[in-house]
């Protein structure tokens, strides 16, 4: 009986679309509602018009821009990494402590990651010290400052690049060695290989991390919050100061916020897949 | 001089031997097979060559010239690897052209150089496909053609065929052939297939535990193998314990009987022991004049492999098969009967009896 086995086979996957009704769709449309009502419940436009007020535009770009320095410098650093510990030729144990590694440090955010960076480059912070009483070098005399825009991009790297590692690398483990052999055989350089073969091949992953890190960071709350309790102006903390209470209480607005944030993903989901697309033209589709 | 020499070439792992002691020299235009089973250092010899693994001792002379320490894309030697070593993220035609782009040659000249290629292996049409939709065959022809684009000195093969269907193996490999002597480019091929090898090759070279057990033509390798290794992984063999009797008549004794072998049995003594080797195509069923030898046994099993039919005869111990070329009016016997078969002095292998 064809039909029982049908119903059989979405049975299974019940479970799954359950949750997206309640933890994705459900919320994403009380967003898109409730950024559209006042606060007696009527329709309104003054929410999406506060938008544009200018430091919300700045925190806007501000988040953009931590987004994109941690997702591309945290790319970046997560996949030489990877690339170092998978063909570099090292030990098969380094490959395993860094996996293991990588795995914690990804989930490690939020306010004991924040005290970690505190605790160690704060202005009081054990290698701050160090440095200043053992090798006379004050780094925040030199303008290093952990509550600023470097500081913060530093810290949410210490998420960022071992999240590269995670996805990076089965990618790197597909490059066959055939690949790089032929190439040499056929007169390349490596940096040639690197040009035309392996970096080619990779790229629809790399891409596809990148913006993975991008919405990993341009979510990120707890660890900006507890890093510098609301002085550097993020969209994720603005929002946190609509819902909660206090002086700011503006819930229309957080909504507001956080269809902003909903919008600045899809548009940069829709560019990088769009990058994306053509650069994996040569992947099998289908089949 | 031999246009590829191998000296002396050894590969260790640690405390693995992978190639000990290679000598080879292989002519302009010869085709060469390596032939042996898994893991006695086919690979490792053509990754020698290749540039891809580095001699523990010995030398690699091509042309004369040393290449044993140069890189492997400073040698011009072309490769096609067991299996899905094309790069997938370019064309047919962009693979074919690798070489030649890498190498800064002009557009144009890519162009009419890939075209060229193209028609050799027949795949005019397919240029613009990317590899995954190739078959497995068309996929290794384009590697091959790849390797070809360079006009490299030499042409190595790693089992170019080992992934693909019976079928396919067959017609590509007489493709392989005639591509390589349209071009007349020396080439070694890897294989553990003893048939391929045969039927290919100018010259076939066995190897065993990373060494050469013999260097020969298909026809002397198959009718004079040097060792009992070689005897019985190039085709069938049977093998009957036996002792020496007479040297110089070339009479043994085997399963209870006088056999005369070929005279004259070089470097072997009276009471030696030794194995009686027969290949099952030179065993006659039934007695018959004119046979030198005859041996009987009871039928354990008949089985039919197309054009010829190999019955499985008890002798004593041993178990021999002969195979009958396949016919309507065959005069099969049944599985139990006792049946007489013959043979020629000249179809006996006399090996080492230590085998
Ligand atoms: N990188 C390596 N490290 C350690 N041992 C190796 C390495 N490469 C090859 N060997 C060993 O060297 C020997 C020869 O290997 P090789 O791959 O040359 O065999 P082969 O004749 O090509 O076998 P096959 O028919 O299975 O491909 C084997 O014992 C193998 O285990
Ligand atoms: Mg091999």
């Amino acid at each position: 009986m064809p039909s029982r086995r049908v119903l059989g086979d979405w049975l299974g996957v019940v479970p799954f679309f359950l949750f997206a009704v309640a933890f994705i769709f459900w919320p994403a449309m009380a967003l898109f509602v409730g950024a559209f009502r006042d606060a007696q419940g009527g329709f309104t436009l003054a929410n999406i018009v506060a938008l544009f007020q200018p430091f919300i535009l700045d925190a806007y770009w501000l988040t953009i821009r931590v987004s994109l320095v941690t997702a591309v410098g945290g790319g970046i650093f997560g996949f030489l990494v990877a690339y170092a510990a998978i063909l570099g030729g090292l030990p098969r144990g380094v490959r395993t402590a860094l996996t293991t590694f990588s795995g914690v440090a990804s989930n490690f955010a939020g306010i004991p990651l924040a005290f970690a960076f505190i605790a160690t480059l704060g202005r009081v912070g054990m290698v701050t010290v160090l440095l200043r009483d053992v090798f006379g070098l004050n780094i925040y005399d030199r303008g290093f400052n952990l509550y600023s825009f470097w500081g913060l991009s530093l810290t949410y790297m210490y998420f960022q690049f071992p999240l590269m590692v995670l996805i990076i690398s089965p990618a790197l483990d597909g490059l066959r060695r055939e690949w790089r052999e032929a190439a040499s055989n056929l007169g390349a350089s490596n940096v040639q290989y690197w040009r035309y073969v392996a970096l080619p091949i990779l790229l629809p992953s790399l891409l596809g991390t990148m913006i993975l890190l991008f919405g990993n960071a341009f979510g990120a709350y707890a660890t900006a919050y507890g890093l510098t309790g609301g002085s550097l102006n993020l969209i994720p903390i603005l929002i946190g100061q609509q819902v909660r209470g206090d002086v700011l209480h503006n819930p229309g607005l957080g909504y507001a916020l956080a269809l902003g944030m909903v919008v600045v993903m899809a548009v940069s989901i829709a560019a990088f897949s769009w990058l994306q697309s053509r650069t994996s033209r040569w992947i099998r589709r289908g089949a | 001089m031999a246009f590829l020499e191998l000296v002396g070439l050894t590969k260790t792992f640690g405390a693995t031997v992978g190639v000990e002691a290679v000598d080879l020299a292989v002519e302009r235009g010869e085709f060469v097979s390596l032939l042996g089973p898994s893991g006695c250092g086919k690979t490792t010899t053509l990754r020698m060559i290749a540039g891809f693994e580095q001699p523990t001792a010995g030398r690699i002379l091509v042309g004369g010239e040393d290449i044993t320490a140069r890189r492997p894309n400073q040698r011009n030697i072309g490769m096609v690897f067991q299996a899905y070593a094309l790069f997938p993220n370019m064309t047919v035609a962009d693979n074919i052209g690798f070489g030649l782009k890498v190498a800064r040659r002009p557009a144009a000249e890519i162009r009419a150089r890939v075209s060229e290629l193209l028609a050799l292996i027949k795949l005019e049409e397919m240029g613009d496909r990317y590899p995954h939709q190739l078959s497995g065959g068309q996929q290794q022809r384009v590697a091959l053609a790849r390797a070809l684009a360079i006009r490299p000195q030499l042409l190595l093969l790693d089992e170019p065929l080992s992934a693909l269907d019976a079928k396919i193996r067959l017609s590509l490999r007489n493709e392989i052939r005639a591509i390589q002597r349209q071009l007349g480019i020396t080439t070694l091929y890897v294989t553990h297939d003893q048939e391929e090898a045969l039927s290919l090759s100018d010259r076939v070279v066995v190897m065993n535990r990373g060494r050469i057990e013999q260097v020969g033509s298909p026809f002397e390798i198959y009718n004079f193998p040097h060792s009992h290794f070689v005897a019985s992984f190039v085709g069938t063999l049977n093998i009957l314990p036996a002792e020496v009797v007479d040297p110089d008549a070339g009479i043994v004794r085997a399963a209870g009987q006088r056999i005369a072998a070929a005279p004259g049995l070089p470097g072997i003594a009276a009471g030696d022991r030794v194995m009686l080797a027969l290949r099952p195509e030179l065993l006659t069923l039934n007695r018959s004049e004119g046979m030198d030898n005859h041996l009987e046994g009871e039928v354990e099993t008949i089985a039919f492999l197309g054009s010829i039919v190999r019955i499985q005869v008890r002798v004593q111990d041993a178990l021999i098969a002969l195979d009958e070329f396949n016919n309507p009016n065959l005069d099969l016997p049944a599985i139990g009967d006792s049946v007489a078969f013959g043979f020629p002095r000249e179809a006996c292998l006399i090996l080492d009896g230590s085998g």
